[in-house]
């Protein structure tokens, strides 16, 4: 028999499935095998090289040998990227979860200013955040007697973990908030304080679900260490552009940028698939 | 009811229904004529809705033939269109479109499907929710309306496409008991002006009112079948008594 | 006319009083050119929310299709676009992709690319957020019940028929939030053309704060300025969704 479904769900679900985060898209694309993916990718490197071989026919170092002559120096470039965005991540989910126990709170003040900053901050595009922060932070800072250089990179990773902020403090508010009320009013009437609560019972519970979006705008994070590259600081994508003038071959052009592509899809695709796996298993048992 | 029976318009005959290794209808026969009521009666699961549903080529069957008024149904061939322009089914989540009103539910599929003029189908579509005692709820959406309300939506959104047959499957399963009324005096005010109807449903006593058939199947198959008069009175076989025992 | 040549005597004020050097606010050059920057970024983002809804459309679709080489390719393009840096694509578009195509010559007789750095800004981002955008509709058109699509079918609706008097209406219903939050991603991932030299308003802000040497002011006015087209887009969006919501549901 079949089970007929009402179709009052049709409209229910108008909030985007349970990922506060950048995006906002939590559904699960997983329907694809990773193999079919993967042969996707496997064609587009070929395609990029073999169009590159067949557009210089008078070939002078091989594409592929040249390529692979610059791999290990824009890996450590990427390596770079990596690093930023661990920084960047650390810095942003420590202020963010400041900012979204902020938005929860009982003073009303506190609750205000954390809502218009997060707004502000998830509302603003990254790169002109980046520049805000390297231009408007002082290049050093008096901490007690001591004067110390705030170096470029280090600006970059506080430009970047600005938007993280925003975007964690979102992720934790809405992990709060998708506690049923009834968990904090059993909680109360247990005379636990708020912070007892908050801590021992909604908690734990909430973070299971900030965990997936979280990931998301890990993954958002890394793709968009490169816009480093762009207020001056050096990482894989300035050393590609620099490989590339180097060799003065446009014929270069497709394979090198498709490599660096590819560098980052085989870093944020599996945290892509694992995000999903864990939002499918999360969301089974709620 | 007995009306004059009519030329037959359902024959299904010997068919098998098979998901996977589970068989859900086996060797199933029987036949509706025009202007008859046949009421399908079982426990759940005996695989009453799939019948309905492979009467109107939603379930494809996986052996025998059915026909319906003239068109085989197991057939790779199957005009689906002329089928459903023959054949209407009301659901038991009514299943209406929600973002359209009531009377463009009505109106929806004679104006795509049968391409027929705006003006015509309004005055029918509006002609039906009179029948079906909507006049008042034209405008509203499905969402504002009450189950019953839904559901006399969607006898009249299968009216619309002047059937010569219609299926009711297990219409009244989701509704309350006082809205449950409303909907049943529609059904039975539809058999009393002859339309050929072929009722899934769990209501004996509306059964044993308006059929003039019944069928009982169990696991599948039809275990008996009579006049509702014989039917209730002396059921022959031990699973029609175990069950009317439980359900009366 | 007289309020605005006093607002604009305020800032000149302001700058000279306390040094905050809202520039745009007096100096009609700076205005001109921050303002021609608005309106590309405005143009830009117009144009790319118009192309990825497309995108979105057209690949959903194919992700219903028969053969499934068809259906890997979508698949395959959706994790592309997705998992990698829009920055690294709009150059891979812009510099590789460019130098791959042949060069045209323009009116003035001189050889350009076939498509300039603009025409990639809009090219790249579309796909990028037309690869969100084709997982927002495939979601929505798996929401719908198929109990709903089985009613048109049995009124005789066709496979297309029941998609788009049935199917379609409610599944853009349910996507409009989802696409509304990866539009504003989209509006604000259009900064990123700054990279190839096209002048949108980081652009523009940029060259003004070089000249006149206000980083701090037109800093504030940039972020002031992308949080107000954010929100009009916002405003726009749930105009939208207030517009389509049915009566009877999601109260």
């Amino acid at each position: 028999m079949k089970t007929g479904q009402t179709d009052l769900p049709v409209l229910l679900p108008s909030r985007p499935p349970a990922t506060p985060g950048e995006w906002g898209l939590s559904d699960a694309s997983a329907v694809f095998g990773s193999r079919k993916v993967l042969a996707a990718l496997v064609a587009f490197a070929v395609l990029s090289v073999a169009v590159a071989e067949a557009a210089d026919a008078n070939a002078r170092p091989g594409i592929l040998a040249t390529v692979l002559k610059w791999t290990p120096l824009i890996a450590t470039g990427f390596l770079f990227n990596l690093a930023v965005s661990v920084a960047s991540m650390a810095v942003g989910t420590v202020a963010g979860v400041m900012l979204g126990l902020g938005q929860i709170s009982i003073f009303r003040p506190v609750r205000g200013i954390s809502w218009a900053a997060t707004q502000f901050f998830r509302n603003s595009p990254w790169l002109v955040l980046l520049f805000f922060a390297m231009f408007l932070l002082p290049f050093e800072m008096k901490i007690g007697g001591v004067t110390v250089a705030l170096p470029a990179w280090f600006k970059a990773i506080i430009g970047l973990a600005l938007p993280v902020m925003a975007n964690v403090a979102e992720i934790v508010r809405g992990g709060i908030r998708s506690i049923p009320v009834g968990q904090w009013e059993s909680a109360e009437s247990l005379a636990f304080t708020r912070f007892q609560t908050l801590w021992r019972i909604i908690l734990p519970q909430a973070v299971k679900r900030m965990i997936p979006p979280w990931m998301n705008l890990y993954a958002i994070l890394t793709m968009a260490t490169t816009l480093i590259s762009v207020v001056g600081i050096q990482d894989a994508m300035t050393l590609t552009r620099g490989a590339l003038v180097a060799e003065a071959r446009t014929d270069l052009y497709l394979p090198l940028y498709a490599m660096l592509l590819l560098l980052f899809f085989v870093y944020c695709y599996p945290i892509a698939r694992l995000t999903q796996a864990l939002e499918r298993r999360f969301a089974v048992r709620i | 009811m007995s009306h004059e029976l009519g030329a037959p318009i359902v024959v299904i005959d010997a068919i098998e229904k098979r998901f996977g290794a589970l068989v859900v209808l086996r060797d199933i026969s029987l036949t509706v004529r025009r202007g008859e009521c046949v009421c399908v009666i079982g426990p759940s699961g005996s695989g009453k809705s799939t019948l309905l549903r492979a009467i109107n080529a939603l379930v494809p069957v996986s052996k025998g033939s059915i026909r319906v008024d003239g068109i085989e149904v197991n057939d790779p061939d199957l005009d689906k269109l002329a089928l459903r322009r023959k054949v209407g089914i009301v659901f038991q989540q009514y299943n209406l479109f929600p973002h359209k009103t009531a009377l463009e539910n009505v109106m929806m599929a004679p104006l795509h499907v049968l391409k027929q003029p705006k003006d015509e189908v309004e005055a029918r579509a509006r002609r039906l929710l009179a029948k079906v005692r909507l006049s008042d709820k034209e405008g509203a959406y499905p969402g504002e309306l009450s189950g019953g309300q839904q559901q006399r939506v969607a006898i009249a959104r299968s009216l619309a496409m002047n059937p010569t047959l219609m299926l009711f499957d297990e219409v009244t399963a989701a509704l309350d008991p006082e809205t449950k009324k409303e909907v049943l005096v529609t059904i039975r005010e539809l058999a009393a002006e002859g339309m050929t109807c072929m009722l899934v449903t769990h209501e004996m006593g509306f059964a044993a009112e308006v059929a003039d058939h019944i069928y009982f199947t169990d696991g599948g198959t039809i275990v008996e079948h009579g006049p509702p008069a014989e039917f209730f009175k002396n059921a022959r076989h031990e699973r029609t008594r175990a069950f009317l025992d439980q359900v009366l | 006319m007289g309020s605005m040549q006093a607002i604009a005597d305020w800032f000149k004020w302001l700058a000279g009083a306390h040094g905050i050097n809202v520039s745009i606010a007096y100096d009609a050059f700076d205005r001109a050119r921050f303002l021609t920057g608005l309106s590309t970024t405005v143009w830009l983002s117009v144009a790319c929310i118009v192309l990825s809804i497309l995108v979105g459309l057209v690949g959903a679709w194919l992700q219903g299709a028969r053969s499934p080489l068809v259906r890997a390719a979508v698949a395959g393009f959706v994790q592309f676009f997705r998992n990698t840096p829009p920055l690294v694509q709009l150059a891979f578009f812009y510099f590789a992709v460019s130098a791959a195509l042949p060069m045209v010559t323009d009116q003035f007789g001189a050889r350009v690319p076939l498509v300039n750095n603009v025409g990639w800004a809009v090219i790249s981002f579309s796909l990028f957020a037309g690869a969100f955008n084709i997982e927002i509709f495939r979601s929505g058109i798996e929401a719908v019940p198929q109990a709903t699509t089985e009613a048109a079918e049995a009124l005789g609706y066709t496979r297309l028929q029941s998609y788009i008097y049935v199917v379609f209406p409610l599944a853009f219903r349910i996507c409009l939030p989802a696409l509304g939050n990866n539009l504003v991603n989209l509006v604000k991932t259009t900064t990123l053309a700054y990279a190839i030299g096209v002048p949108e308003l980081l652009y523009a802000a940029a060259q003004v704060w070089s000249e006149t040497f206000n980083v701090r002011e037109m800093m504030v006015v940039l972020l002031l300025t992308y949080v107000a087209i954010v929100a009009v887009l916002v405003w726009f969006m749930q105009r939208w969704e207030r517009r389509l919501r049915i009566p009877g549901y999601n109260a």
